[in-house]
């Protein structure tokens, strides 16, 4: 048990460090801007297709699952207030942040664990290079500014969704209703909500992806676990962090 | 008689380990290990898997920090010396790691420009990239794979491009970690061939880490000869006839001394190393 505890505090001192020293590197040169430009369109293009496909059918899901019970209480014309609140407050940053975590922590572990098995990692380091500045640092930045922008295309193709399936499948609303209502919803504080969890979300998904591929022993095998630990990690933290969020803005207002 | 400077170090060393301990969990990796090399010398470092070779290595390139005893490299202790101080001095050393480690994100042009792009200290200007890659190329017999990736490559020429790498910065050191492993004979002694002709067309300080004593006994009774462009036997006193043997058993070295009082060992651990290939 005491084992046990101590490799928890030993892997806690590691993230720390690591994060640290990613973070430390925003502001020492060199910065590799290559790198963070490959990351950004690996992270933010190659993420595009499944995050818009989630956000689409989670729009156009939340339509229909509260379709029966607004007509109960005959305010379906109010289709568009839930699903721009939902969307944005919740669904869209977590959605992507759990696709985000699902294709990229894991594409960052396994590729730095093969980095890592195979010596690159300390290759790096001995031809002159901090493998933190090299790898981490631009996949935190890449993230951190991809992961607003998937959010808020997925809340744009999200209410899209719910206003196909709320208009022109059920027809619950009249089109201009629709976006007034989803318009009149969203307040300031509901944005900023919306964008500042994918921002926090991004740092813990790629720092935590990339802590379990620097970290990684074992071979192939290590890279495999490295991967899984990554994924169900981050997925965790946002899930723990979103909770966190939230209940800091409920008690802003 | 060698020099002796202040800090105790010995004025034409270019590594020196003082009892270096270094422990993962419960298990020592490292016992206590005192280890020198000089200008010219060669050492070989034998040892069965898990005895410590790597890490030897890593240790003297400031890749893994010793929990115990000091590390001096080129005469300077960087025992406790920060990241920075370490680039400064891996500019100076060449390192083949034992799968080449070579990125396989990048081409063979990139790998092998890369420590002269990066290592500050090898201030190498941008044009001269280019012809010095193309220069180590050539000198491992690979000059027609600028544009590939290593994937695209044998093993035995990852390891060459891996040995392109690791001189392209004219170290005064190369560290080689088991250069020939996993490699067929005939791909092996063309490795070792290499591995001489970096020794003594440059007079590098070379330590290797194998587990082939072939591999020594080249080393150590071989030079490389520039006019026929192979390896011929040694005469006299050369880089070759400096070759010192190291076995090294659970994390200490436990026997360190000429080819000779090698064979004539009669340790049942130490003599395995010569036995094998004698047999």
């Amino acid at each position: 048990m005491l084992d046990w505890l101590k490799l928890q505090v030993l892997a806690l001192q590691n993230f720390v460090v690591l994060s640290g020293r990613a973070y430390i590197n925003l502001f020492r040169s060199p910065h590799y801007l290559d790198d963070i430009f490959v990351q950004m369109d690996t992270i933010g293009v190659g993420s595009l297709p499944i995050v818009l496909l989630t956000g689409f059918f989670s729009g156009a899901t939340i339509t229909l699952q509260m379709s029966r019970a607004l007509n109960q209480y005959g305010a379906s014309g109010e289709v568009g207030q839930i699903v721009a609140i939902s969307l944005v407050r919740e669904l869209g940053p977590v959605l992507t942040a759990v696709t985000v975590a699902g294709r990229n922590a894991s594409g960052m572990a396994s590729e730095l664990g093969s980095m890592k098995v195979t010596e690159q990692i300390d290759a790096m380091r001995a031809l002159g290079t901090d493998p933190a500045q090299k790898l981490v640092t631009p996949r935190l930045i890449a993230t951190a500014v991809m992961e607003p922008l998937l959010t808020i295309l997925a809340d744009a193709i999200g209410l899209l969704g719910g206003y196909i399936m709320a208009v022109v499948a059920l027809h619950l609303t009249t089109g201009q209703q629709y976006w007034s209502s989803a318009h009149q919803a969203l307040e300031f504080d509901d944005i900023i909500q919306g964008l500042l969890k994918p921002f926090i979300f991004a740092q813990v998904i790629s720092l935590v992806g990339c802590y379990y591929g620097m970290f990684t022993s074992g071979g192939a095998q290590g890279v495999g676990r490295s991967t899984t630990a990554a994924v169900v990690t981050s997925i965790v933290w946002v899930f723990v962090l979103n909770l966190f969020i939230g209940q800091f803005f409920v008690n802003l207002k | 008689m060698v020099e002796t400077a202040r800090n105790g170090a010995v004025a034409d060393e270019v590594l020196r380990l003082e009892n270096v301990t270094l422990r993962f969990d419960a298990l020592t990796a490292l016992d206590r290990v005192s280890f020198m090399l000089r200008r010219g010398e060669t050492c070989v470092i034998q040892g069965a898997a898990g005895s410590g070779k790597t890490v030897l290595l890593k240790i003297a390139l400031g890749l893994i920090k010793a929990d115990e005893g000091r590390v001096f490299v080129f005469g300077r202790d960087m025992t406790g010396a920060p990241e920075r101080e370490w680039m400064e001095a891996r500019a100076r050393m060449g390192i083949l790691f034992q799968e080449g480690g070579l990125f396989d994100s990048m081409t063979i042009e990139e790998n092998v420009g890369y420590p002269l792009e990066n290592i500050k200290a090898a201030q190498c200007p941008p044009d001269e990239v280019r012809p010095r890659v193309e220069q180590a190329l050539q000198f491992v017999e690979l000059g027609h794979t600028l544009e590939k990736v290593p994937s695209e490559l044998s093993g035995g020429m990852r390891r060459r491009v891996g040995i392109a790498r690791a001189v392209v910065t004219r170290p005064q050191l190369v560290l080689y970690d088991s250069p020939t492993a996993g490699l067929d004979p005939i791909t092996a002694t063309t490795i070792m061939a290499l591995v001489a002709k970096e020794r003594d067309t440059r007079q590098t300080a070379t330590a290797l880490a194998t587990h082939r004593y072939q591999d020594g006994h080249l080393l150590a009774n071989y030079v490389w000869d520039p006019a026929r462009a192979e390896l011929a036997p040694a005469k006299g006193d050369c880089s070759a006839a400096r070759t010192r043997f190291v076995v090294m058993g659970e994390g200490r070295i436990v026997f360190e001394g000429s080819q000779q009082e090698l064979e004539d060992s009669t340790d049942e651990y130490i003599s395995q190393f010569a036995r094998r290939w004698k047999e």
